[in-house]
């Protein structure tokens, strides 16, 4: 789960790790109110799930409270384009405002889970306010990294070797290795799957604080942190996927248009494969589980042709636990209430797939079936108009 | 011969007195498993299907000489009792649990290392040598014994390399289902090594999926020391960056962790890597 800059700022604080003086803003007459409380320059920044916001105009000064206000006025409702939101952008729909610091050097810290290592990895570089892919692939002896023993959390040496790796000395050093403990303090804590401070600053009075703040969730420890899960910004998803969530379906939006229900994760991504294989576009990834229920499959029948690009759906099930003649009950009783016209290639096998396949032909309904995978890509992307 | 499971095994199933539990022991005793009793803390001394329940994993070794342990376990649960499993010395876990979190495998690994448990999982469909035993819920009847190896980070396309070997009459040796989670287990080297020393594996089929590097350390391990013929096929290659694929492991971050990237590493250490998983058995058949 992904949260806003202010929120993660606000967990961060929470751990102790320093942080600008700021609030969230929802409107032109909150945002002046709060620069004026914080008094002379201010920056506002939008909130939203994604990265590059000062390019896209998304981050500005402001010399006094009427210029925080004009600022959240032109940013307040703004379709912010980013590198990272795609074409379509995202609607501002919160600000922070912060303080404006003096700042003396920007740094990176970035903290995440190495899957090779088994064990959390923290990296620091001095190049920081730049995108950490760019120093990696570019200047990569500017990232140094320090990998956590899980059985001792990070070493106060590590952290040391770390603020010295960034330049750092003194008071300043001393000071970036304590946020770096408390930094990764926080990230066991709430069961972070990111925590990255981009830049990190020393300001020109020696402080040193999170500029920017992003914090990922791992979804799975969710349910021991209700608090976090509270965050949690609808506005930033897609309707969709959020209705697709309430029924335990696993359903991503893509572009294109072939419907796509699959069970298992690894074959909904092989069947979009396969599909691009064949010269046409999957409209969505949807994994319905191993054990999807006439419920859940009439809600994907729903949820994956409300999606109006798309123009054929293809249904792949490798019934191992789930058998084929449920499945096909579930999926002719689905189309036959949802009225739906679009033509369906069905692919399924494993248990029972005879019978499903009697009951798809005897239904009456818009469905063709194949036995083979790559036959029913070809069938299905012909339906879609393409190829 | 089988990897991991054979006719030798005595298997113990944490959570059997749950609905997947009981469901999946019924049909893995049917397959011919011998399955030797179940842990349910708090049902300690009751029986359940005919099976003796065990309060501890301990006391369920030392009355029934267990040697392998398969987990139904709710995700919150899950990390704790696969080391309990480890902690009693049980040679093979086999945890299929979905939604573990990453910090409480992490916790467990840490506990692992320099423990003899081979741990398989989470988030898997688990192990089956066919015609032997079966621990997890890979469904046995599309299996035959036979000569293929197949390791897999997905469920159901571990299914269709099973059932694609088996219409060609090949059959495998052992499937081998290593989850989908960032954390795991048996990892795609680890169970090219139990291939590698198995005489009756010819052939390995590896699938794999976006994230991680498990790929790419796999495709080091072939060219320095794998010795059978090895097919691959990695799905992904069309998913977006940065977002989760289903499979808690299965993302693109960063720009790291694609279906190109590890298939161009696969094929440079000699793998026939196939574009389609409706190519599986075909390139098995070309390179046996």
């Amino acid at each position: 789960m992904k949260i806003h800059e202010y929120q993660a700022k606000a967990i961060l604080a929470r751990y102790g790790v320093p942080i600008p003086r700021g609030e969230m803003a929802h409107t032109l007459p909150e945002a002046g109110e709060i620069a004026r409380r914080l008094g002379g320059t201010v920056v506002v920044k939008a909130q939203i799930h994604a990265g590059g916001r000062g390019k896209g105009g998304g981050v500005k000064l402001a010399r006094s409270a009427e210029e925080a206000e004009q600022v959240a006025g032109q940013m307040i409702g703004m379709r912010l384009v980013t590198h990272q939101t795609g074409p379509e952008g995202r609607i501002v729909k919160r600000l922070l405002v912060e303080e404006g610091l003096e700042i003396a050097r920007e740094m990176y810290l970035g903290l995440v889970i190495d899957r090779a290592a088994e064990r959390p990895v923290l990296m620091v570089s001095p190049a920081g306010g730049m995108e950490i892919e760019k120093v990696a692939a570019e200047t990569p002896h500017l990232i140094f990294k320090a990998y956590i023993d899980p059985a001792t959390g990070l070493m106060p040496f590590q952290a040391r070797g770390l603020a010295f790796s960034l330049g750092l000395s003194g008071a300043a050093a001393r000071k970036a290795a304590e946020v770096m403990s408390k930094v990764f303090e926080t990230f066991m804590a709430t069961d972070a799957s990111l925590v990255e401070i981009n830049p990190l600053v020393v300001t020109a009075s020696g402080d040193i604080l999170a500029l920017d703040a992003k914090m990922n969730f791992d979804d799975n420890a969710l349910f021991r942190h209700p608090s976090i899960k509270e965050f949690r910004d609808f506005d930033e998803e897609d309707p969709l996927e959020i209705d697709a969530s309430n029924y335990s379906l696993n359903y991503i939006r893509l572009d294109g248009n072939i419907g796509c229900m699959v069970n298992g994760a690894g074959l909904a991504m092989a069947t979009m494969d396969i599909i691009k294989l064949a010269g046409g576009e999957p409209a969505n990834f949807l994994d319905v589980g191993g054990g999807a229920n006439a419920d859940q499959i009439r809600n994907a029948v729903r949820i994956l042709t409300s999606d109006r690009n798309v123009r054929a759906v293809f249904v792949n099930i490798f019934g191992g636990i789930l058998r084929c003649d449920i499945l096909a009950e579930g999926l002719v009783a689905a189309v036959k209430e949802l009225n739906v016209a679009l033509p369906i290639v069905i692919r399924m096998e494993g248990t029972n797939v005879e019978r499903g396949k009697q009951m798809l032909r005897d239904s009456g309904l818009n469905f063709t079936t194949a036995d083979a995978m790559d036959q029913a890509a070809a069938a299905v992307v012909k339906l879609a108009g393409g190829r | 011969m089988a990897v991991l499971l054979d006719k030798s095994t005595r298997l113990l199933v944490q959570g059997l007195t749950g609905r997947e539990g009981t469901f999946h022991a019924k049909a893995a005793a049917a397959y011919g498993t011998t399955i030797v009793g179940g842990v349910t803390p708090g049902k300690g001394g009751t029986n359940h299907e005919g099976w003796p329940i065990f309060n501890t994993v301990h006391q369920a070794v030392a009355e029934t000489g267990a040697n392998a342990s398969l987990i139904f376990v709710p995700p919150a649960a899950a990390g704790d009792t696969v080391m309990e499993a480890v902690d009693a010395g049980l040679a093979l876990v086999v945890c299929i649990t979905e939604g573990i979190p990453t910090l409480d495998m992490m916790k467990v690994v840490t506990f692992m290392r320099g423990k003899p448990t081979r741990l398989v999982g989470p988030n898997c469909p688990g192990v089956i040598s066919p015609g032997k035993a079966k621990a997890g819920i890979i469904p046995g009847h599309i299996c035959l014994e036979g000569r293929v190896g197949i390791v897999s980070r997905s469920g159901t396309l571990t299914y269709e390399a099973i059932q694609q070997t088996t219409q060609l009459g090949y059959g495998q040796t052992t499937c081998i289902g290593i989850g989908g989670d960032p954390i795991i287990g048996t990892t795609f080297v680890d169970a090219l090594r139990l291939f590698n020393a198995d005489p009756q594996t010819e052939v390995v089929v590896m699938i794999g999926e976006i994230g991680g590097t498990a790929e790419e350390e796999a495709a080091a391990f072939i060219a320095r020391e794998f010795t059978k013929p090895v097919v691959s096929f990695i799905a992904g290659q069309t998913a977006p960056p940065g977002r989760r694929m289903g499979h808690a492991g299965a993302i693109i971050a960063g720009g790291k962790g694609t279906a190109a990237e590890k298939m161009a590493a696969l094929a440079a250490a000699g793998v026939r890597v196939v574009r389609s998983p409706a190519e599986i058995g075909a390139a098995v058949k070309a390179v046996l």
